[in-house]
């Protein structure tokens, strides 16, 4: 019997496999396809204190096997989150990963010490690496003292685990890490996209109307895989990696990499089942490979 | 109920410049409502290109458990689609979205097209005809060469049809033959591109009207909020083309 077990911070995972933030809405379009008690965790889309319009349209691009977007954090604010969307997902037997997002640090610390105490909340997942907003999101994230500072406001607040979630887009993912650690971070979840653009050939102009998207989908994969497995070997917060996951065997590398658990995004909107299919694929994978748990893959790569 | 499937291609063929009419055969078929829903359609198991493309459906056979769906093959996943063959099988999401509301119509619709915008109208029309409503075309097309089901159209109705440079029809914009035409109707129907949209919106502002509005979509369903379009009904917030629309009242989308 194959375990797919994971335990995390705060996470008592069933298996290792959830959707990203801000590919999953609050959960109540892919409830319409399956049942949603089947995944390991739910990461819900960001949430800041106002009720938040996001950006102009066109949002979205497609790039080779990949898309840029910059939705801008949309959300209905943290009171209808706590109020609405979040007693909806209860139904469900699935642990909630809150994304929290803000342009002040106060923000970020009035939305973790609400949404914490939500009953179904299990961990905070702290954006500080949104690219597609002006202030706050990356601005947080691309300095080691800011998100340090960032990291122990949050903490002292919220009432269940905090793992903050790392942004590509910088020089040393590493001493971005290692100074989240030091502020207290119980986790880390990376990556978030990478910031791209693309023109419109005919006229030459960006075709997102923010100018700059945010990179996902398969053609990050190899940019995720080496930031998973170098952050990996200089911290030892645990990791949930994510950055073009689309199939099992994308699970193993990044399990491989040093991640403990992995994170779907654009993928679920090639193929809105690719979760549980990749949750009902994964036993007979790690039989095959010669593995009975989950957990015995973790940083693999780093054993060899 | 919104499903996936693999559904076998029955009929694929050009039947205007670079438009494509692909008739598909499975179960999802038979959950089929109404007209102006759409569906998502994965054009390469490969991921180039990446995202599935809305497609509109144009014609509904519920006995034969088949769909037709019209597209312009011009970007680089429409050109893939029209590779495919009878006997192929393609990857289909759906059926996406609010289509158009059949029961507002009393007695006389105008039903108003342009471009690619045609196809939803036409199984809206089959569907007004059977309900006994009269429904007046007016079509508008790039040139003769783009234009297509007319016969079709005519079967169901009075029709109309403009084309940009005058190889058709009457020259001009579907607005053009709009002008000319009695308001002796109660309720219109559009599809089309944006600017068409607004000129019939204000050409009727005393009528009922539903449009179907287009927006670059990431996942179909409503999850992504890439589709957005602001509303005339709230300042704080969004309509979603996808899972809200396409199909929105006259006087709702502010574009």
């Amino acid at each position: 019997m194959t375990d797919l077990t994971v335990k995390l911070p705060g996470l008592d995972l069933k298996n290792p496999i959830m959707p990203a933030s801000g590919c999953f809405g609050f959960g109540k379009e892919y409830a319409q396809l399956y049942d949603l008690s089947q995944l390991g965790a739910i990461m819900i889309k960001a949430t800041t204190v106002e009720t938040r319009l996001g950006n102009p349209t066109p949002r979205v691009a497609e790039t080779a096997s990949g898309m840029l977007n910059a939705i801008g954090l949309q959300n209905p604010g943290l009171e209808k989150v706590t109020g609405q969307e979040l007693p909806w997902l209860e139904q469900y037997d699935v642990p909630i990963i809150a994304n929290v997002a803000g342009t002040t640090m106060e923000d970020y610390v009035e939305v973790a010490k609400a949404i914490s105490q939500a009953p179904n909340v299990r961990a905070l997942e702290i954006n500080i690496s949104c690219p597609n907003v002006k202030q706050g999101g990356i601005t947080f994230g691309t300095d080691p003292d800011v998100a340090r500072e960032l990291t122990r406001a949050v903490k002292e607040v919220s009432s269940v685990p905090v793992y903050i979630k790392l942004s590509p887009n910088v020089t040393n993912i590493v001493s971005i890490a290692k100074a989240v650690e030091e502020g207290g971070a119980d986790g880390i979840t990376m990556i978030n996209t990478l910031l791209g653009m693309r023109m419109d050939t005919k006229t030459g102009r960006p075709i997102i109307a923010n100018i700059t998207g945010g990179l996902s989908g398969p053609a990050i994969k190899p940019v995720a895989l080496r930031m998973v497995y170098e952050v990996s070997q200089h911290t030892k917060l645990p990791i949930i990696g994510m950055g073009g996951v689309t199939n099992v065997d994308d699970v193993i590398d990044f399990l491989s990499a040093g991640a403990s658990a992995v994170a779907v995004g654009t993928a679920n909107f090639v193929n809105p089942f690719v979760c549980p299919e990749i949750i009902g694929q994964l036993p007979e994978r790690l039989h095959e490979l010669g593995f009975d748990s989950v957990e015995q893959l973790v940083g693999r790569s780093h054993r060899l | 109920m919104i499903k996936q499937e693999r559904m076998q291609i029955i009929k694929q063929q050009e039947i205007a410049k670079h438009i494509f009419e692909l008739t598909v055969q499975g179960e999802l078929a038979n959950e089929m409502a109404e007209p102006g829903q759409f569906v998502h359609i994965r054009v390469a198991d490969s991921f180039e290109p990446l995202l599935r493309r809305p497609i509109s459906v144009a014609s509904i056979d519920l006995e034969a458990s088949q769909f037709t769906m019209i597209y312009r093959a011009e970007g680089r996943g429409t050109q893939l689609l029209a590779e495919k063959r009878p006997g192929d099988t393609l990857d289909v999401l759906g059926p996406l979205g609010h289509g158009f509301p059949v029961e507002e119509a009393q007695k006389k619709a105008y039903l108003i097209g342009g471009g690619i915008g045609v196809p939803p109208l036409y199984e809206l029309a089959k569907q007004l005809n059977a309900r006994g409503i009269e429904t007046v075309h007016i079509l508008g097309f790039e040139s003769k060469q783009a234009v297509f089901y007319e016969d079709k159209f005519r079967d169901l109705g009075d029709t109309h049809i403009a084309t940009v440079d005058g190889s058709h029809g009457t020259q001009g914009f579907v607005t053009h033959i709009l002008n000319e035409l009695p308001t002796d109707f109660d309720t219109y129907y559009s599809c089309g591109p944006t600017a068409m949209l607004e000129a019939v919106q204000w050409a009727y502002p005393q009528k009922k009207g539903f449009l179907s509005y287009e927006q670059r979509m990431g996942c179909g369903i409503g999850a992504c909020f890439a589709c957005v379009c602001r509303t005339t009904k709230s300042e704080t917030d969004y309509i979603k083309v996808c899972s809200d629309g396409p199909v929105f009242p006259a006087g709702v989308v502010i574009s």
